[in-house]
């Protein structure tokens, strides 16, 4: 990839001689929004750490906009944003204050400043609390004021730790539709996030278990890697549902839903008249049968069983 | 005979000085059912729980767990109630069967039901062969099994789960929300609160709730039909941001978003709209590789029933 | 170092300063609670200390000597007595704090060597008055004659330093009107300062670390050095700022003299907030707690300063082990130097010892708290 800006090879971290990053290799191309999806401990937040300079490699190398951060991890700092987990507001300063420090601690000009804080807080819908301790404001608000603290110094690159972790559903778009229109300005988003659903907002997505890459592509390609489709049959006794479906021919799994049975099948278009039969023949009521899309997390699931099973052998 | 509710709220008010955290909420929950309160942080169901329990009194209203009144007998609603938390409180520096000893010996289970039940909590989270491991050493999943094991130690009729599946991997969530339905085939009823989507989906019965009320009830299913106005409509197009722009000036468009490579947009009626906004976008240059209907999520749903105050439950505070 | 950042970093610290009640608590009232107290508690037990005399040889000489004690408002002989039980059961009694036995051949000895003794008996039970008693009684008999020796021992509560032979010099104390206060209050201005400063500086670090804002801190491009200055500059004006609040309490409020300059005053303070605020600024990096800090800080400034630095136990009546390890207490130099600025009207010059010593130690820390701070999680 020649227009790579993050560019990440062979990336290597323990702690406490267990890996939490190991063999990691990666590239981001300008201007998209690449995901970094897993459970925690995944080593989501260790690999933006490390591409944000504040967490030093064992070994590997890594590039962030033509930076060498292992070797010179201060270089970096003021080319990118990276917004932790835990965003750093300071609880005790009002949204202007906070604002005001992270925009002098790049070197922004106080016109340029205002100007985009203005911008900013507007897209956010925040311009009413400008003066309000950052302490007072609810969780989505104070992760969207750790964006406009991330974003003031008009940055290239921004490295974004589960900034939907615990937001509400309507921040958690106004988060995500800030991201896409600086994407379509030609920033480079990295962002981690333990929600699969979330997963399909992204590019492009890494797909990380216990430290290591269990794929890389688009949402379109990760859901080829599923075998078959998935299938959901309303049902008010999702359980009995699937004790009747044990050891069918084509189930690959079935999963009890709140008010549903998903079903894995080899072929639906021969396998749903079978369940039909089969179920009907069993006593078993049930509602509509639809083909569902495959999510993020079912393709996570299968590629661990089978990565178990392997393993097992 | 209709069998009494295993959990009933009526008109529960809570209020911190000025503030109302929990306004006029009502529910039911019939023995054996798994019912999650979905919400986001701060919304008050946290609030709602520690009533339940006993640990906080209603300003107003009335609740009841397995039959005893949560303001007037605490105690006995405590003893039927197991409460597993988002934190696992489980002692990071005792080892598993430590751990179990504790929490057995708190729910004061004695004698030859003392063993056999650590014996089942340990077959239960899959943790047979591993008492001796330090809890701190398991990885998430087990942890969180042994967290549930610990919660339910005392056979509870009722059990109140707190975001219990946040941030573990798929594989240990299903294995966990297997336990949940075994346990609710069991008759034991199961009161979820959560703000994570995926979670809600296992639910039986579900409660929206946002800034302190409840926005929709009914199953995933219901909730999912029945809060959107309209169609949702998967929309692929180059360029995206371009389409973006033409299809929120369109008559008929509710709303336009980007959504990863391809942009969610809500109309009255998905049959006009497809021929309409594919006409539209190629008039305008742009390429539509796909327009077609799709299912709308429990997100959609959530934004739909409270997107109409942007900042969803921003309050004063 | 970009100063830009370094003023955004101090302004933003002074912010949070002002918005923490605990930290304010700290910065203004802690200062004056101490000057108060200290000041107060110098005053009340220093005046009409109960003597007991036991005049062997109730001369002209012996008379005018107990006439002295008897003038000065420090002392009121309330008895003469004729043996030396009497005196020994009345201080056992409690019925006196001191004892003054003049001896048989006060007169004599004095004629002919010019040199003579007297003996003093202090209760000893309370350290602190048993030291200003016989400070004062020292003083009572240097008034009447340079010449005479005091001996005293302590009754009660004997303790080793009690037993030894005390030899007097005046000239140190720069302080005729014999007033404790005067001696304990310039002090005072150094305890605060190492409280202070110690305690607010060592939250700094280990407050960013616990609400979480330190990874963020570190992402940015400020360096180790500009985050250490910006986070101590408003502490060091704070400092500065308790300074000259001590120093106008001391001599509005306590009537202490100010001879010096306030620009020696001011430079040395200074000096001695680099050390302190070097000191509570490596604790806080080394420990990341709030907690932890604070109670490091305590130990490493409150007990040597109130200790060993010489603030209201006169250094040179230690013991000689103990004397060594008061060169090494980084506060005593500063307590000296308030002392010489408040009593004797030192300049720069006369202090050059002091501040070459807290410069040497500015410096050491300095070159160690710029280090001690890596831009790293880990």
């Amino acid at each position: 990839m020649n227009d790579a800006v993050v560019k990440v090879d062979r990336l290597t971290k323990h702690f406490a001689g267990r890996p939490v990053v190991e063999d990691l290799s990666f590239a981001v191309r300008r201007g998209e929004i690449l995901g970094l999806v897993g459970p925690d401990g995944a080593g989501k937040t260790t690999t933006l750490r490390i591409l944000a300079g504040v967490l030093p490699a064992d070994s590997g190398a890594a590039r962030v906009a033509d930076q060498d951060v292992i070797r010179d991890p201060e270089a970096v700092k003021s080319r990118i944003s990276y917004m932790a987990q835990r965003f750093g507001l300071y609880e005790d300063l009002t949204v202007d204050e906070n604002i005001r420090f992270y925009a002098e601690l790049f070197e922004v000009a106080a016109a340029v400043r205002e100007q985009r804080a203005r911008e900013l807080l507007a897209a956010c819908g925040m311009t009413p609390f400008q003066r309000r301790l950052a302490g007072q404001l609810s969780g989505g608000m104070k992760r969207k004021l750790g964006l406009v603290c991330a974003l003031i110094h008009t940055p290239q690159i921004l490295l974004l730790d589960e900034p939907t972790t615990g937001v509400d559903p309507v921040s958690r778009r106004e988060l995500w539709s800030i991201l896409y229109s600086l994407v379509f300005q030609g920033v480079t988003v990295l962002i981690s996030t333990a929600y699969f659903d979330e997963a399909e907002r992204c590019h492009r997505l890494l797909l990380l278990h216990r430290g290591r890459l269990l794929f890389c592509g688009t949402p379109a390609e990760l859901k080829g890697k599923l075998p078959g489709a998935v299938l959901s049959l309303a049902s008010s006794e999702p359980r009995r549902l699937r004790a009747a479906l044990a050891g069918a021919d084509g189930v690959l799994s079935a999963m009890a839903m709140g008010d549903a049975l998903h079903v894995v099948v080899d072929d639906p278009a021969r396998r749903i008249p079978e369940l039909r039969e089969q179920l009907g023949a069993a006593g078993l009521g049930f509602g509509d049968i639809t083909t569902m899309g495959a999510t993020v997390e079912d393709v996570f699931a299968y590629m661990v069983s089978r990565q178990e099973a392997e393993r097992g052998r | 005979m209709v069998e009494p509710p295993s959990i009933l709220v009526e008109e529960l008010v809570k209020r911190f000085g000025s503030f109302t955290a929990v306004d006029r909420v009502s529910f039911r929950i019939a023995g054996g059912e798994i019912f999650g309160l979905l919400g986001p942080n701060g919304s008050g169901k946290s609030t709602i729980i520690r009533m339940l329990c006993g640990l906080l009194t209603p300003t107003a209203g009335r609740a009841s767990v397995v039959g005893f009144n949560v303001a007037k007998e605490p105690e006995e609603v405590r003893r039927h109630i197991g409460y597993m938390s988002q934190k696992f409180s489980l002692y990071d520096d005792l080892r598993v069967i430590e751990n179990l000893e504790f929490f057995a010996g708190l729910y004061g289970v004695k004698g030859t039901l003392f063993k056999e039940r650590i014996g089942w909590a340990l077959e239960m989270a899959g943790l047979k062969g591993s008492e001796a491991l330090l809890t701190g050493e398991l990885a998430g999943g087990w942890k969180q099994r042994l967290a549930l094991g610990c919660a339910v130690l005392h056979r509870p009729r009722v059990v109140f789960l707190d975001e219990p599946t946040a941030g573990v991997d798929p594989l240990s969530r299903r294995r966990f929300w297997e336990l949940i339905h075994q346990m609710s085939a069991d008759g034991v009823t199961v009161l979820v609160t959560t703000h994570y989507m995926d979670e809600a989906e296992y639910c039986n019965r579900l409660a929206l709730i946002d800034a302190g009320r409840i926005v929709a009830g009914g199953s995933p299913s219901e909730i999912k039909r029945t809060a959107i106005r309209g169609d949702l409509l998967l929309v692929e197009c180059a360029p995206l941001g371009r389409g973006l722009e033409l299809i929120k000036r369109q008559p008929g468009v509710l709303d336009a978003a980007v959504f990863g490579a391809a942009l969610h947009v809500v109309v009255t009626a998905a049959e006009r709209a497809r021929i309409e906004l594919a006409a539209a976008l190629a008039s305008a240059g742009v390429e539509a590789s796909r327009i077609e209907p799709i299912a709308p999520s429990l997100e959609d749903a959530f934004v739909a029933l409270t997107g109409g105050h942007p900042g969803g439950s921003e309050r004063a505070q | 170092m970009n100063w830009r950042r370094t003023v955004a970093i101090g302004r933003k610290e002074f912010i949070q300063v002002r918005r923490d009640p605990r930290s304010l608590l700290i910065a203004v009232l802690l200062p004056l609670i101490q000057i108060l107290l200290l000041g107060y508690g110098a005053r009340l037990d220093a005046d009409h200390i109960p003597v007991y005399v036991y005049d062997q040889e109730a001369s002209q000489n012996s008379q005018a000597l107990l006439k002295h004690f008897q003038a000065s408002r420090y002392f009121d002989v309330i008895k003469v007595v004729d043996n030396y039980p009497a005196l020994v059961r009345a201080i056992d009694a409690d019925r006196c704090k001191l004892g003054v036995i003049i001896p048989w051949d006060f007169s004599r000895r004095l004629d002919d060597a010019h040199r003579t003794q007297v003996q003093a008996l202090v209760d000893g039970t309370d350290d602190n008055s048993a030291q200003l008693a016989v400070g004062y009684a020292q003083a009572v008999v240097g008034a009447y004659s340079d010449d005479i020796q005091l001996q005293w021992f302590a009754l009660k509560g004997i303790s080793q330093q009690a037993t030894q032979p005390l030899s007097v010099d005046y000239r140190t104390w720069f302080n005729e009107e014999l007033e404790s206060k005067n001696f304990i209050i310039p002090g005072t201005i150094a305890l605060v300062m190492a409280l202070m400063g110690a305690l607010l500086s060592s939250l700094t670090i280990a407050r960013e670390w616990e609400r979480g804002t330190m990874e963020q801190l570190i992402a940015t491009p400020a360096t180790a050095t500009e985050i250490m200055m910006g986070k101590l500059l408003p502490y060091f004006v704070i400092g500065l700022f308790d300074a000259a609040l001590c120093t106008a309490f001391a001599v509005g409020w306590f009537a202490v003299p100010f001879r010096g300059s306030l620009g020696t005053l001011f430079f040395t303070t200074g000096l001695f907030l680099v050390v302190i605020l070097g000191i509570g600024y490596m604790i806080s990096v080394a420990t990341k707690s709030q907690l932890g800090a604070s109670q490091y800080a305590l130990l490493v400034t409150l007990l040597p300063t109130s200790m060993l630095s010489g603030f209201a136990f006169p250094i040179d009546q230690m013991p000689a082990p103990i004397r060594a390890i008061t060169y090494v207490v980084y506060s005593r130099y500063y307590v000296s130097a308030l002392k010489g600025i408040f009593l004797a009207g030192s300049g720069v010059r006369d202090l050059a010892p002091e501040i070459a010593a807290m410069a040497v130690y500015a410096g050491v820390i300095v070159f160690f708290a710029t280090r001690a701070f890596r831009k790293s999680l880990r």
